[in-house]
Formats: C-alpha cells, structure tokens, sequence
C-alpha cells in the first residue's frame, strides 16, 4: 500500500464502487432527509412539542395533527421532528466522544507498543467487562439523567472497538514504514506517521462512526423509553413511547410513530455504514484480518 | 492446556480488581461522596448525627482509605443491604434473580443459534437468490428495529387484541393451582413473548455472520476438490463446509457471552420478568445505592468469568489458540 494520503483516485473508485449500490445510495438520501429534517424541525413543525392543549388529547391522526396528539394534548408529529434532533445530537456527539478517544488511545497503544500497549489493551479489556446498559444505569442512578450526560457516558462506553482498529492499522503499518523512518530525520517521522498512517486508519473508523451512530440512537431511545434518558417536556423517540405504552390500546399512534422513526433511521445509518465498508472492501478484508490476529 | 487455563486466570485477577476500581468511580460520582450510599441519607438528621455517622463509616477519611474499606467487604461479597424497606442483603436479591436472568439468555441464546444457523447456509448456497434477498432485508429490519417497540407491538397484538398469550411476569396468577404440566405449559407461554422480541435482533446479526462465513468457506479450494471427488452437494454442504464455517460462529458466540447476563435489561423491564435486568432499573429509580452497585459489580465479574470460559472453550476448540499463545496480544 502507497504510503500516500488518499490519492484523487482512491476517492473517486470509492464513490464509483459506492454508487454502484444502489441500497446504500438510497439509505444515504434518507439519511440526508433525516438531517435535514431535524435541522429545519422549528419551521417545519406545525405545533409547539412542549406545549399542552387539554381541548385535543389523545386524538387520533387527522388533517390537524397527522400523527395524533398525546395525554397532554401536544402534537406527535412536531415531537417526532423535535426528538430526531435529539437522536442526531446524541448520535453524532456520543460516537465523536467515542471516536475521539479510541483513535487517541489506539494510536497511543499501537505507536509505542510494549507496556503502553499493554495497559492500554488492559483497559479495553475492562471496560469491555461491564454490560453497557447495566454500566449507563448505574452512572445513571447517581446522576441526574440529561441530554449531556447521556452524551457523554455513551460516548465514554462505546470507544473500545474504534481503539482496537486504530491500534491495528498503528500496528501493522509501523512495521513497514519502519524502515523509511530510521531513514528520515527525527522529527519529520512523526509528521510522516501521521500522514501516512492516520490516512488508511480513517477507512475503517468511519465505518464504525457509521456504525455506531445507530447503535447510540438505539441505546438513547432505549434509556428514554425506561425513563433514565432524556426527561421530559423534552421529547425524544423514546419518551414518546414512554408515555405512549399506557395508553396503547387507544392511542396507537404514539407507539406507531415514534417506533417507524427509530427504525428508519437505524436502518438507513445501518445500510450506509455496511455500504461504505463494502466499497472500501479490498482494504477491509485485509484489516479485517489483522484485526482477528491483534485481537 | 491447563497451562493456558491457568494463564488466562492468572490474567483475569487484575481485571477483576479493575472491575471494583470502575465501580468505586461510579460510586464517587454520588452527589454526597463516595461511600454515602451505605448510610441512607437522612436530611433530618441532626448535623451531631451526621458528624458522628460520617466518623462511623470512615466518610472523613481520604479516597483511597474508603476504597480499601470498601474492597474488603467486596470481597467478602458484602455488599451491604438495600435501601428499600425490607432491608435484605443485597447479595440475596441477586441471587434470587440470577438464574432467572442466565435462563432467560440462554434459552434467547439456543433458539438464536438454532435458528441462524439454518438461515444463514441456505442463504450462502443460495447466494442473490429470492431467499437470499428476502432473508437480508428481514434481517436489516430485525436489526434495526427496537426491541422494545416490538414487544409493546407484539404484546398489543398478541396479548390484549388476540389474547392468546400473557404479556408479563413467568407465571399466571392461578399457577398454584394448576395441574403441573399445566404449570409448565404456563410457563412456555409466558416465555413465547419476551424469547421472540429478544430473538428477533439477535437473529438478524447471527445469520448475517453465519452467511459471510459460509460463504468464505464455498470458496476456499478443499470445497472444489470434494466436488472434484464427486461428493454429493449435501455432504459437501453439511459435513466439510459446516464445520468449518461455524469456527468463526463459535468465536462470534463467545463474544456474545457477556450479553448473556448483562443484555435483557429492556426485555425483563417491558414484560415484568424478576431478573437481574429489571432489578438494575427498579434499583436506579429508586436509587437504591446499595444494590445498584452490588449488582453492576457481580454482572461484570460474572462476564468476566463467561469470557473465561469461552477462552477455555475455544483452545479446546481450535488448536492455534493454545498452541500460539505468546503473540495474542
């Protein structure tokens, strides 16, 4: 492999090789309208999701209110436009934590190698130990849930994977630039490390970021749905399930709503992130590899 | 073999002091300190009686002190008594709700691989076929879909609009007096439910791996030399490539070891089963301090000791684990 940044060419036989299928092309245009919706939510939605109105609770879809109204008389539709910001917020901030920390620590650990790797490893190793949902609970019940924290503790549990495939890619490449290092002058390695490595790690952890962000909305929308999440008046998907599960035999619409969203998104994220891996294959299949002998 | 056994052991003790490390972290971030959780806060207490109990308990003292305190009694596996009124040991209500939380996974775990499996080589032999493309894009769904949307759907449909099945707990409420295959009868259908909405995911990842690994396998050149031989298909399919492509499964299985006891928090909540999961939640709310912590501190161990042994299985299973043991890491 050229020791080069990502050439024209490599970017253009990605899209090529992206574009081809034509399933991660559509997810993709969903996962842009699902952007975009979340970030014009304030003029697109009709109503105030905050707002009571006790004249029109638990009304059924109608040309008013195309998605129903919940126990409190507030528009679904406007509180699913409102939550799909929150799952883009947390998605997008949880998996940059994540992200942040995992290339530092893989980077870290497959640079130096010996003890720092080792500790390193140790680390993933135990935080690997604990059930994510039990660990985000128990951080939970001491303190008091809100949309930073979530952020925050979903990213600070879910760094472990990005960490390993970094470490890999430092691991590998470190030994055939080796030589081209011992070569140069001290200083000017390191600026050739990160050029040169940094450069092919970016394919793998960015199909993890695509990856992960689902997996965050899921654990959100979940946390949510318990209770411990976002708290209310603010609406997200999960809350909005939450309240709507006592009243489901006559207000289905809360639950139907709510749950088609997540779907959608998770999947649409899901099928870009298994795209993108797909048009990356070549590369993959060889970190892949790596990846099952460094563990 | 034994020797690596014994290795893998040895390796796990510091991961396990690592796990109380953690979870003293966690307790730290309780608003009063750590350590406040073992005394139920009393706002009216007196400040003299508060003074006292914090000499009492060692709250005065610095960090580390609290943490050794705290280790000891770890070890001993006391982790102090719930908040709640009934006052048991924590330890107790785990216990009490342990083997339900282990035989609800194992049994999601079972009917998983049961499945897959299947699903997962027909769908590599019939590669792009209908099957093949129906199969993936239930498969995408399933993955996508929140389990705890499903069951409230399911429950819905099956439970209140159907009625054919009960939506909560593991026993009716006339269990008592029913005849016992009655009772177990009972309990299989209290089970129906929360099995098929935890399945349903899991499945989806399952018969992914399962297809992508069989698939490698048809490829590799010892399949063309038993068709070269003139070996029928199916013994091609079920003997030679099956064993093979399940290795990685087994890997995969043992990654899923740690989901055994910590992965149906949402499951045991939405359809009320007295396991591990749901008492985590009851005990966050509640906060419970006490048994919040003693319960994240036994999963993980018990995690711990799930990897364990799926390390062991595997140098049983594959010779090169255990055999090229200094490189791994």
């Amino acid at each position: 492999m050229k020791g080069s940044n990502a050439s024209r060419g490599e970017i253009r036989q990605f899209w090529r090789t992206f574009s081809r299928n034509r399933l991660a092309l559509g997810a993709a245009a969903v996962v842009g309208a699902l952007v975009v919706l979340a970030v014009l939510a304030p003029l697109l939605a009709r109503w105030d999701p905050h707002r009571p109105d006790t004249k029109e609770i638990l009304m059924p879809p109608s040309t008013r209110h195309w998605f129903g109204t919940d126990q409190l008389g507030r528009d679904v539709l406007s509180r699913i436009l409102y939550g799909s910001r929150v799952s883009l917020a947390v998605g997008f901030v949880s998996v940059g934590i994540a992200t942040l920390i995992g290339v530092l620590l893989g980077a870290a650990a497959g640079y130096h190698g010996g003890t720092v790797d080792n500790l390193i490893m140790r680390m993933v190793d135990l935080m690997l130990v604990f059930p994510r949902f039990f660990l985000l609970l128990a951080v939970l019940a001491l303190l008091t849930p809100s949309i930073w924290t979530i952020m925050a503790i979903i990213g600070m549990t879910g760094w472990m994977g990005v960490a390993r495939l970094v470490r890999v890619e430092f691991l590998t490449l470190r030994e055939r630039e080796f030589v081209i290092w011992s070569e140069s002058i001290g200083a000017g390695a390191l600026r050739v490390v990160f050029r040169h490595i940094l450069p092919n790690a970016v394919a793998p952890v960015l199909v993890a970021m695509t990856l992960g962000i689902p997996a965050a909305i899921l654990t959100e929308s979940g946390l949510s749905f318990l209770g411990l999440g976002v708290q209310p008046p603010y609406a997200t998907w999960g809350n909005i399930l939450n309240d709507g599960k006592d009243v489901l035999e006559i207000a289905w619409w809360m639950t139907l709503y709510p749950g088609l969203a997540i779907l959608l998104t998770v999947l649409s994220y899901n099928l870009v992130g298994e795209g993108i891996r797909d048009a990356l294959d070549p590369r993959l299949r060889q970190t892949r590899r790596a990846m099952r002998m460094g563990r | 073999m034994l020797l690596f056994a014994l290795r893998r052991l040895v390796l796990s003790v510091p991961l396990l002091v690592g796990i109380t490390f953690i979870s003293f972290l966690v307790i730290s971030l309780a608003p009063g300190g750590p350590l406040d959780f073992l005394t139920p806060e009393d706002p009216n207490a007196s400040p003299e009686v508060r003074e006292r109990l914090i000499r009492e308990f060692g709250l005065d003292q610095p960090v580390y002190v609290q943490y050794w305190r705290w280790l000891t009694r770890v070890v001993r596996l006391d982790f102090g008594h719930t908040f709640l009124p009934d006052g048991k040991p924590v330890l107790t209500k785990i216990r009490e709700r342990l083997p339900i939380t282990l035989f609800l996974n194992i049994v999601e775990m079972l009917v998983i691989l049961g499945l897959a499996v299947p699903v997962g080589v027909l769908s590599a032999t019939r590669q792009y076929s209908l099957y093949d493309k129906v199969t993936t894009i239930f498969v995408f769904v399933g993955f996508a879909t929140p389990d705890f949307w499903l069951a409230l759907l399911l429950m819905f449909l099956f439970g209140v609009q159907l009625g054919w099945l009960p939506i909560s707990g593991l026993r009716s409420l006339n269990w008592e007096y029913l005849s016992f295959w009655r009772q177990q009868w009972d309990f299989v259908t209290h089970l129906i439910l929360p099995i098929g909405v935890a399945t349903f995911g899991g499945l989806a990842g399952f018969s992914r791996y399962m297809r992508q690994s069989m698939l490698e396998v048809i490829r590799q050149d010892y399949i063309q030399t038993a068709r070269a031989k003139g070996l029928s298909e199916q013994t091609i399919v079920g003997k030679h490539a099956l064993r093979n492509a399940l290795l990685p499964v087994v890997t995969v299985l043992g990654l899923s070891l740690p989901g055994l006891i910590g992965g149906s928090v949402i499951i045991e909540s939405i359809f009320a089963i007295p396991g591990m999961g749901q008492l985590m939640v009851q005990s966050v709310f509640a906060r419970d301090y006490p048994v919040v912590m003693g319960n994240l501190v036994i999963v993980a161990s018990l995690t711990l000791i799930a990897n364990l042994i799926a390390d062991v299985a595997y140098g049983l299973v594959d010779p090169r684990i255990r055999l090229g043991g200094r490189r791994r890491r």
